[in-house]
C-alpha cells in the first residue's frame, strides 16, 4: 500500500508483543516494512521491499502501544525494528515523541548505516537506547556481506557514543564469515573505544529465515554455511573478552 | 471463650465467635522479604518422600493405576483405622484408609461408579456393599436418574451439557479447615448445637426442615472427626497448642472431609498465613526452628499429595493425571492494605523445590500489583523451575470477596466457610451454535435433541439470523441447564450431603450455582467469520449442516481485536443473563465460569465441524484460550483478549492457560524473572482472571511421551489445574503439545 504522508504513515511488517530480546524488559516491538541493504544471511528478507507490508497511522500505532502499556512500563518499553527504522526518520520521531510522554522507554534496533542528519538527530534525542547492528568491522568484506560500506555505521556509533546516547552493539556471528579473529579483534577495539556501550551481544546465526527468500523465488546465497555452534560463539565472546 | 492454647495471641472478636478472619487480622505478620530464610528438606524428610516416591512408582505400574482398593469398607470420617507411611518419620499422620495410596469406596454417589472403578482394576466390590446399595440405601446418582427429564437426557448424552454431577460427587466445597485448630472440635459442636436452637422455630417449614437436619448431621461428623483423630492418639476437642498441632489439626479436618467424600475438587481452602502465625508464636518462644518448620509443611504437603479417589476410565480420560485439586490459595493483600504474604507462604512454595514439583496441591498465588517484590519474585522463579503454580487476580476479587477468600477448583473463589457452590459443570456453547443453526439436531448423529426450530436453510450464513437463532437456542440451553442442576443439587444434597465440610461452615451459609461455558473461543471465532467473511454451509441428503467453507479472512479472538474480542464478551455477558432468568434450587446466585479442565479434549471429540474452521473431532481451546495457533500477535495479545472477558459477568472465574518457552521469556534467569513479574503485573492490571503459566520446551514434552519413565515428577499446568504430565493420555499428551508454546525464532 501507498501513502505518501511518510511523517504519519508507516508500513508495517509484523507486530510481537512479548518481545523479550530486542532491549530491556519486556518490548512491544514492531518490525517496520522496508532495508535498503541486502545482507545475504538476512533471515527476514520479506522485510526488505519499501512498499509492501499493511499501512498503519502513528495514532494507530501508537494506541496499539497503548494496549501494553501495563506490561512495558517501567521495566520494559518499545523497540523499533524492521528492515530498517531510519528510513523513516519523520514517522518515529512523530511516534517516539507521543511515547516519551507517556514515560515509556524507546529503542530503536538499526544498522546505522546512515548519514547523521538533522532529523536522525532528533530522533535519537528521543531514543534511550539503540540497537546498533555493525555489519562487519572489516570494511571490505562488509561490502561484500551486506552491499554497503561500514563507514557510517561506524560513524553512527562513535555519534552515540559521543553524544551519551546509550547503546547495545551486536554483531551476527557466521561462520567463515564474521568469526576471523583478527577482525573480532579489531571488532573488540572499536567498541572499547566507545564510551556508552552497554552491552555486547553476539547473535548466533541461523538458517531458519532461509525458507523465506525460497518463498520469494531467490537464491540463498549461504545455502552451505552451518548455524554457529555453542562452540563458536563461546570461542568468539573470548576473543572478544565478553 | 478463653483456652490455655491462645496464649500470646492478641485478644480479638475471634473469641467472642467462630472468626478465623479477625484472628488472623489481628496476630499475623506480615513478610516483606525475599526467600533466603528458607531452609533445605531434613534427612528425615528425603527419607519419607524417598518410601512416597516408591510407592508412588508402584502405584503407576499396578492395574489401573491403582495400588490398592479397600472394596468392603464405604468410607466415612471415620471408617478407617489409622494407617502410615513409616510411623517413627512422619511429622504429620493420617491417610484416607489403612494403607498408603489404598482408596476407599465412597458409595454414596452412586454405587455404579464404584463398581466400574473397582472393575477397571480387576477388583470385585464386595457382595455385601453390592446388595446394601443397590437394595437398601439410594445413591444421588439414584436420585437424580429418577428426576431426570427427556430433554436433559438427550441434551446429556449429546453433550450439549456435560461433566454434570450426576454421578460422582461435585466437591468444589472448601471446609474452613482452620476452625478445628484455632477452636477445637467441642467448640465447634458448641457453636452447631447453637444454631440447631435457632432453627427450633414455629413455622416449621420444609427449608427450617432441612436445614435441622443438615445440622444435625454436621454434628455427627464433627463428633467422627474427634474419634478419627483418637485413632491417631490425638485428642482435638481442644485447639492446638503449637505449630505442629495446628498443622495436625487442620489437617485432620482437610482428611475428614476426603475420607467421606470424593467430590471432584477437594479444596484446602487458604490456610498457610493462618499456620504462619503459630509458627512464629513458636519460633519466638524459641520452641521450634526454621528447620522444623519447614519439615513441618514438607510432611502436610506430602499427606496432600497423597490423597486420591477410586474413579472410573471414563472419569480420568475427562479429567485425567488423577486431580484432587488440593488447592491451597497464598498470599494476596488484605483490605487494610497490609499484604498477607508470610513466610509461610514462602514455606509452602518451598515444598516444590525439598519435594520437587508436583500437580497437588494445586498452588495458587493470589496476585495484586502490591504483592511485595520478594515474593513476586520468588514465585514467579518457581514457576520457571517448575510449571506447578496458577496465579489469580486478588485486586480483582478482593472487591467483592474481602480478604478470606480462597479458590475452590481451579478458579472458583469463595468466601473461606461463609460460601459455598453448586458445582455445575459446563454448556457447549459451540455445540449449541451448530444447533441454532440445524434446528435442534445433532450435528454428528443428526438426531432432534431439542424441541424442533426452524433451520438455517440459506447457502451462505447471515450473520443477522444466525445471531437471532443462537440467542433462542442459548434460552433453551439456560433453561435446561439449570433445570438440570436444581435437580442434581437436590438430590446431591439428599443423599450425598457433605456434613463434615459444611459443619466447617457458618449456618447461614452464600450458595451459588456455578454454571460454567466450554467452547467459548470456538463460537467467537465462528461468528467473527459468518461476520467479517463468507461462511458457506454445506448439507448432507437431509439437509444437516455438516460442514463449512469459509471464504475470505475474519478476526480471531487471541490478537486483541475488539471486533472478534467484543462477540466474545458479549456471549459472556449474554449467557449469564439468561441462566438468571431461572430460579435456582436454594436460591442459590448464579455465576458462570470459563473453564474447561483438560475436558476441552473431549468436548471437541464430540462436537463436529465449526464455522470458523475447526474440523470435526478437534480439541476446543482450554479455558477461554484462543483455539491454538490463532494467535499471531504474540502472548500479550492473547492476554489483553482475555482480559476483556467480563469478571463480573463470570465470577466462577476465566481460565487462561499460557505456555512459554524458556528462552522466549529472556535470556538469563535474572531477565525471566522480572519479564514474567512485569508480565503479571500487566496481565492483572488488565483485570484478566486467571493465568496458568508453563515455562518448557516442546521438545521436553515430546522426549517425555517417548521416555516417560526419565520424568516420573514433570509437572505441567492445563486448565486450573497442574497434572503429572506422564499420567495424562496420549490424546491429552498431543493436545497439550499441539498447543500454542510462545517462542521466538
Amino acid at each position: 500500500m501507498e501513502n505518501n504522508d511518510k511523517n504519519n504513515y508507516v508500513n508495517i511488517h509484523s507486530f510481537e508483543s512479548f518481545g523479550t530480546v530486542d532491549g530491556p524488559g519486556i518490548r512491544f516491538v514492531f518490525f517496520m516494512q522496508g532495508c535498503h541493504l541486502k545482507c545475504k544471511y538476512c533471515h527476514n528478507r520479506d522485510t526488505w521491499k519499501v512498499n509492501s507490508g499493511t499501512l498503519y497511522s502513528i495514532d494507530e500505532i501508537f494506541n496499539k502501544i497503548m494496549h501494553y502499556k501495563n506490561y512495558i512500563y517501567p521495566n520494559g518499553g518499545v523497540t523499533a525494528s524492521g528492515g530498517e527504522p531510519l528510513l523513516q526518520v519523520k514517522f518515529l520521531i512523530n511516534l517516539f515523541k507521543k511515547l516519551k510522554k507517556e514515560k515509556i522507554h524507546t529503542c530503536i534496533d538499526t544498522s546505522g548505516m546512515f548519514r547523521i542528519t538533522d532529523d536522525i538527530k532528533e530522533l535519537l534525542s528521543l531514543t534511550d537506547l539503540v540497537l546498533l547492528d555493525i555489519k562487519h568491522i572489516d570494511d571490505e568484506k562488509c561490502k561484500k556481506l551486506v552491499g554497503f560500506s561500514n563507514k557510517y555505521e561506524l560513524d553512527f556509533a562513535r555519534y552515540l557514543s559521543d553524544n551519551g546516547i546509550k547503546m547495545w552493539i551486536r554483531q551476527v556471528l557466521i561462520p567463515g564469515y564474521t568469526d576471523d579473529e583478527n577482525d573480532l579483534l579489531r571488532l573488540k577495539a572499536f567498541i572499547e573505544s566507545l564510551k556508552t556501550v552497554e552491552k555486547v551481544e553476539l547473535l548466533p546465526y541461523h538458517n531458519m529465515g532461509k525458507f523465506k527468500w525460497k518463498d520469494l523465488g531467490l537464491k540463498y546465497e549461504l545455502e552451505n554455511v552451518q548455524p554457529s555452534t555453542n562452540e563458536d560463539v563461546e570461542h568468539a565472546k573470548k576473543i572478544l573478552g565478553i | 471463650m478463653e483456652f490455655k492454647e491462645w496464649s500470646g495471641f492478641k485478644s480479638g472478636e475471634w473469641q467472642e465467635e467462630i472468626n478465623v478472619r479477625d484472628f488472623i487480622q489481628k496476630n499475623y505478620t506480615p513478610y516483606e522479604g525475599d526467600s533466603s530464610f528458607l531452609e533445605g528438606a531434613t534427612q528425615k524428610t528425603k527419607k519419607l518422600w524417598d518410601e512416597v516416591l516408591e510407592l508412588y512408582k508402584k502405584e503407576k505400574e499396578s492395574k489401573g493405576g491403582v495400588l490398592d482398593i479397600d472394596t468392603k469398607t464405604p468410607s466415612t470420617v471415620a471408617s478407617h483405622e489409622a494407617g502410615y507411611i513409616d510411623k517413627d518419620l512422619e511429622e504429620i499422620v493420617g491417610l484416607q484408609t489403612d494403607e498408603p495410596l489404598k482408596r476407599a469406596i465412597m458409595p454414596f454417589g452412586g454405587i455404579r461408579i464404584v463398581e466400574k472403578a473397582t472393575a477397571a482394576c480387576d477388583k470385585q466390590l464386595d457382595e455385601k456393599v453390592e446388595e446394601i446399595f443397590h437394595k437398601y440405601r439410594k445413591t444421588h446418582n439414584d436420585g437424580v436418574f429418577d428426576i431426570y427429564t427427556p430433554d436433559i437426557r438427550a441434551a446429556r448424552s449429546s453433550h450439549l451439557l456435560t461433566g454434570l454431577p450426576d454421578g460422582y460427587g461435585r466437591g468444589r466445597i472448601i471446609g474452613d479447615y482452620r476452625r478445628v485448630a484455632l477452636y477445637g472440635v467441642d467448640k465447634l459442636i458448641e457453636e452447631k448445637q447453637e444454631e440447631l436452637e435457632i432453627l427450633d422455630v414455629d413455622n416449621f417449614t420444609e427449608d427450617i426442615v432441612r436445614n435441622r437436619e443438615e445440622v444435625s448431621e454436621q454434628i455427627k461428623a464433627l463428633k467422627e472427626l474427634k474419634v478419627m483423630a483418637s485413632k491417631y492418639g490425638y485428642d482435638i476437642s481442644i485447639p492446638a497448642s503449637n505449630a505442629k498441632e495446628a498443622v495436625q489439626w487442620l489437617y485432620f479436618g482437610y482428611l475428614g472431609s476426603v475420607k467421606s467424600q470424593d467430590g471432584a475438587a477437594m479444596s484446602l481452602g487458604r490456610t498457610s498465613t493462618f499456620l504462619d502465625v503459630y509458627i512464629e508464636r513458636d519460633l519466638q518462644n524459641g520452641t521450634l526452628t526454621e528447620i522444623q518448620a519447614q519439615e513441618i509443611i514438607d510432611h502436610f504437603v506430602m499427606k496432600l499429595r497423597m490423597v486420591r479417589f477410586l474413579r472410573t476410565p471414563e472419569y480420568n480420560e475427562l479429567f485425567s493425571g488423577d486431580p484432587v485439586w488440593v488447592t491451597e490459595s497464598i498470599g494476596g493483600m488484605g483490605v487494610d492494605g497490609r499484604t498477607l504474604v508470610t513466610k509461610n507462604s514462602f514455606r509452602i512454595l518451598h515444598t516444590l523445590e525439598n519435594l520437587g514439583p508436583a500437580p497437588e496441591p494445586n498452588l495458587t498465588v493470589l496476585w495484586s500489583t502490591r504483592l511485595p517484590e520478594g515474593f513476586k519474585r520468588y514465585t514467579t522463579s518457581l514457576s520457571i523451575k517448575t510449571s506447578s503454580i496458577q496465579y489469580e487476580n486478588d485486586d480483582v476479587m478482593r472487591t467483592t470477596l474481602g480478604d478470606d477468600y480462597g479458590i475452590a477448583c481451579c478458579v472458583s473463589p469463595m468466601k473461606i466457610g461463609k460460601q459455598m457452590q453448586f458445582f455445575g459443570a459446563r454448556a457447549n456453547l459451540a455445540k449449541t451454535l451448530l444447533y441454532a443453526i440445524n434446528g435442534g439436531r445433532d450435528e454428528l448423529s443428526g438426531k432432534q435433541i431439542t424441541p424442533k426450530y426452524t433451520p438455517i436453510t440459506s447457502e451462505y450464513l447471515d450473520y443477522d439470523e444466525v445471531m437471532e437463532k443462537f440467542d433462542v437456542m442459548m434460552d433453551y440451553v439456560a433453561r435446561i441447564y439449570i433445570k438440570a442442576l436444581n435437580g442434581i443439587h437436590f438430590m446431591h444434597d439428599k443423599y450425598c450431603y457433605e456434613s463434615l465440610a459444611m459443619a466447617l461452615h457458618d449456618g447461614d451459609v452464600i450458595r451459588t450455582m456455578a454454571c460454567g461455558i466450554a467452547g467459548l473461543s470456538v463460537v467467537a471465532d465462528s461468528l467473527s467469520a459468518i461476520k467479517y467473511a463468507k461462511v458457506k454451509v454445506i448439507r448432507d441428503e437431509t439437509g444437516l449442516a455438516t460442514d463449512f467453507e469459509i471464504e475470505g479472512d475474519y478476526p480471531q479472538f487471541g490478537n486483541d481485536d475488539d471486533r472478534v474480542d467484543q462477540i466474545a464478551v458479549n456471549i459472556v455477558r449474554t449467557f449469564i443473563k439468561k441462566l438468571r432468568k431461572h430460579p435456582t434450587y436454594r436460591n442459590s446466585k448464579h455465576t458462570l465460569s470459563i473453564l474447561t479442565i483438560t475436558s476441552n479434549v473431549v468436548y471437541g471429540k464430540s462436537t463436529g465441524n465449526t464455522p470458523d474452521g475447526r474440523k470435526s473431532g478437534e480439541p476446543f481451546g482450554p479455558g477461554a484460550n484462543p483455539l491454538h495457533g490463532r494467535d499471531r500477535n504474540g502472548a500479550l495479545a492473547v492476554m489483553n483478549s482475555i482480559a476483556k472477558l467480563p469478571f463480573d459477568s463470570s465470577e466462577d472465574g476465566i481460565s487462561y492457560t499460557f505456555s512459554i518457552t524458556p528462552g522466549t521469556l529472556g535470556k538469563d534467569d535474572e531477565q525471566k524473572i522480572s519479564n514474567l513479574v512485569s508480565m503479571l503485573d500487566g496481565y492483572f492490571a488488565q483485570t484478566g482472571h486467571h493465568i496458568n503459566v508453563n515455562v518448557f520446551d516442546r521438545s521436553l514434552l515430546q522426549d517425555a511421551m517417548d521416555h516417560p519413565e526419565k520424568y516420573p515428577q514433570l509437572t505441567i499446568r492445563v486448565s486450573g489445574y497442574a497434572v503429572n504430565f506422564t499420567k495424562l493420555t496420549r490424546e491429552q499428551q498431543l493436545d497439550v503439545i499441539n498447543r500454542t508454546i510462545h517462542e521466538r525464532i
